[in-house]
């Protein structure tokens, strides 16, 4: 399936990747080549198959519920671009 | 060039608990060699006082009589590990001065067992590419040049920094990733030995994530014994990752018996692929007569799925690497792009400005294959294709112990030349991509040169947890090629 300029200014909204208008033509025939070719997946017949998500299968390994780390705020904050006492600072979001 | 920069890991390790050297001498010597070295562009963080640090205490513990398995010797580690208090970047802008206040659970198994950092490596942006031509550092050199040429070739992507490092001499190994390929292609084209452990073997607890269901870490030595010491080293289950899986590690050296008789080598048809060029095919024909010669048998299989493969991966890798990198967003760490608007102008202005092209590339499609509409026509399919690739190796398996194929479809290409079009440079994983996707051990060696000079490899695959078969394979095909062929040092 093509992609056009309308599709990838969506999917880059979608993504939050600001893209300048000039970019888009580029992106649009990037994008619509390789998902020409990973349509190849079409040919397959994948009738009553399941999806795979895991590639070794295995029960995943319970553990205790209970709290194994914390009181970490001044790591947590160490690297952040604008912090304000004990909080990560970004523009206002509530009006 | 320094006699110490000279010695294999097991060589060194040899060496230091004969006492000949001292932890500090031998890190000495390749930080002198990795400064020397600038050129290659390989490493992208020097820690040379740490490492000096970290070999003094190494030879007390020597002398203590106390030495872990990888005591004193001086190793790199690709970019995508968090280090505790070094910078950590994943070679992208995003992440800015990142520097973590922990440490990747595979680092902290190299540093309890006594390994020395020397510095971090270059490697793709997010680890996404084949040429190590993405990097917010810029492009990393290949110690190899064909013969007769002063052309620069690309040491092969992501793990590129490592690959080139290995290769250059400038640390004994250097830890890795490989996520399609990441570790066997860029050690295929340097002449190195490089091992992908089965998905679950090492915890991916504090490596940057690229595509969860398929990363997995592992090294790049110069040698299949250095290659069976590192792994052990690496492996291991960790309550951090509920992915890493709680089976013993085995004694991965002591499988080098050099004993394959009876072993059955499948050679998978289907990785004949179209244009191969000759010298790969012979390549792979030598491989076969060797293990015969060893005793093996080679048993023809077949793997009809392979070629959905990577079509089946440049969906499943993106939509992870989409999800995965959500959380590059200028709040808690990293690059912020400040703006007068919003919160979400905020957000595209940091990512627009943190994610090189190649990554944006991948976000986008990764968005697209699971937006609402499209979720069941790419991504589900692709889950779907990657259960009928699994369950090929699967059948393969039963007629046979560990599947012998090329690495790459050529040796290393020159600066620039697949950079213009992403798809050439997805054809680079062909081979490699398919372990991924199953989950399963795989192995890169090199048995030959090209009739340019230039290093190539054949890989061995496993059956899940094989990594004593494909080491022991590996260590015969590594005696049979001998193969000592060794980059002229052009750069120094």
């Amino acid at each position: 399936m093509s992609v056009d300029e309308a599709t990838v200014r969506r999917i880059a909204g979608l993504a939050r990747i600001g893209v300048k208008e000039e970019q888009i033509p580029e992106f649009a025939r990037e994008l619509s080549q390789i998902l020409a070719f990973v349509e190849r997946l079409d040919a397959v017949n994948t009738d009553g198959v399941m999806p795979l998500t895991s590639a070794v299968e295995r029960q995943i390994k319970r553990r205790d519920d209970v709290v194994s780390d914390g009181g970490k705020s001044a790591d947590i904050l160490a690297n952040a671009p604008i912090r304000d006492d004990d909080y990560f600072a970004v523009p206002k979001v509530v009006e | 060039m320094s006699d110490l920069i000279k010695l294999s890991l097991s060589d060194a390790r040899q060496a230091l608990r004969d006492k000949e050297i001292t932890a500090v001498e031998l890190t000495q010597a390749h930080i002198t060699h990795m400064e020397a070295s600038r050129q290659l562009n390989a490493v992208v963080l020097e820690t040379p006082e740490r490492a000096l640090e970290m070999a003094k205490a190494s030879d007390q513990r020597i002398q203590n009589g106390t030495a872990g398995i990888l005591e004193g010797l001086p190793i790199g580690v690709k970019d995508l590990f968090c280090t505790k208090d070094v910078r950590t970047t994943a070679c992208s802008n995003i992440l800015g001065d990142f520097t973590p206040p922990y440490e990747s659970t595979v680092t902290q198994q190299l540093w309890d067992a006594g390994a020395v950092m020397l510095g971090k490596l270059n490697n793709d942006e997010f680890a996404m590419g084949s040429s190590n031509e993405t990097s917010r550092f810029g492009p990393v050199i290949n110690p190899w040049r064909a013969k007769d040429s002063d052309d620069n070739l690309v040491p092969g992507g992501s793990s590129g920094g490592s690959s080139s490092a290995v290769s250059a001499h400038i640390g004994v190994a250097a830890t890795a990733t490989d996520t399609g390929g990441s570790i066997r292609q860029p050690a295929a084209f340097t002449g190195t030995v490089g091992i992908k452990p089965t998905y679950g073997r090492c915890s991916r607890w504090g490596i940057v994530a690229f595509a969860s269901s398929l990363d997995q870490a592992g090294p790049i030595t110069r040698n299949v014994r250095d290659a069976a010491i590192m792994t052990g080293a690496m492996a291991g289950h960790d309550v951090k990752d509920t992915t890493s899986i709680d089976i013993p590690v085995p004694d991965y050296e002591a499988a080098l018996t050099g004993d394959i008789r009876g072993l059955k080598i499948g050679i998978p048809k289907e990785y004949r692929v179209d244009g191969m060029p000759r010298e790969i095919e012979d390549l792979w024909q030598q491989g076969m007569d060797w293990l015969k010669d060893a005793g093996a048998e080679i048993v023809d299989v077949s793997l009809p799925h392979t070629q959905y493969a990577l079509p089946a991966y440049y969906i499943i890798a993106p939509a992870e690497a989409s999800s995965n990198l959500a959380r590059y967003d200028g709040v808690r760490y990293g690059n912020r792009v400040i703006t007068d608007g919003d919160i979400t102008s905020m957000y595209e202005a940091t990512r627009a400005a943190g994610f090189g092209d190649e990554v944006k590339r991948r976000v986008m499609i990764g968005t697209y294959v699971l937006s609402a509409g499209y979720y069941d026509a790419y991504y589900m399919k692709a889950l779907k294709v990657r259960r009928l690739i699994a369950d090929d190796f699967t059948q393969a398996f039963k007629s046979c112990d560990v599947l012998l194929t090329p690495t790459t479809p050529s040796a290393a290409f020159p600066l620039g030349q697949n950079q213009d079009d992403p798809l050439t440079m997805y054809l680079n994983d062909v081979f490699t991509v398919t372990a991924n996707l199953a989950g399963l051990p795989a192995m890169s060696l090199p048995t030959g040169l090209d009739a340019r000079g230039l290093p190539l490899s054949l890989q061995l695959i496993g059956p899940a947890f094989g990594e004593e078969i494909i080491l022991k394979t590996a260590h015969v095909i590594e005696g049979a090629a001998q193969f000592t062929a060794q980059p002229h040092k052009w750069w120094m």
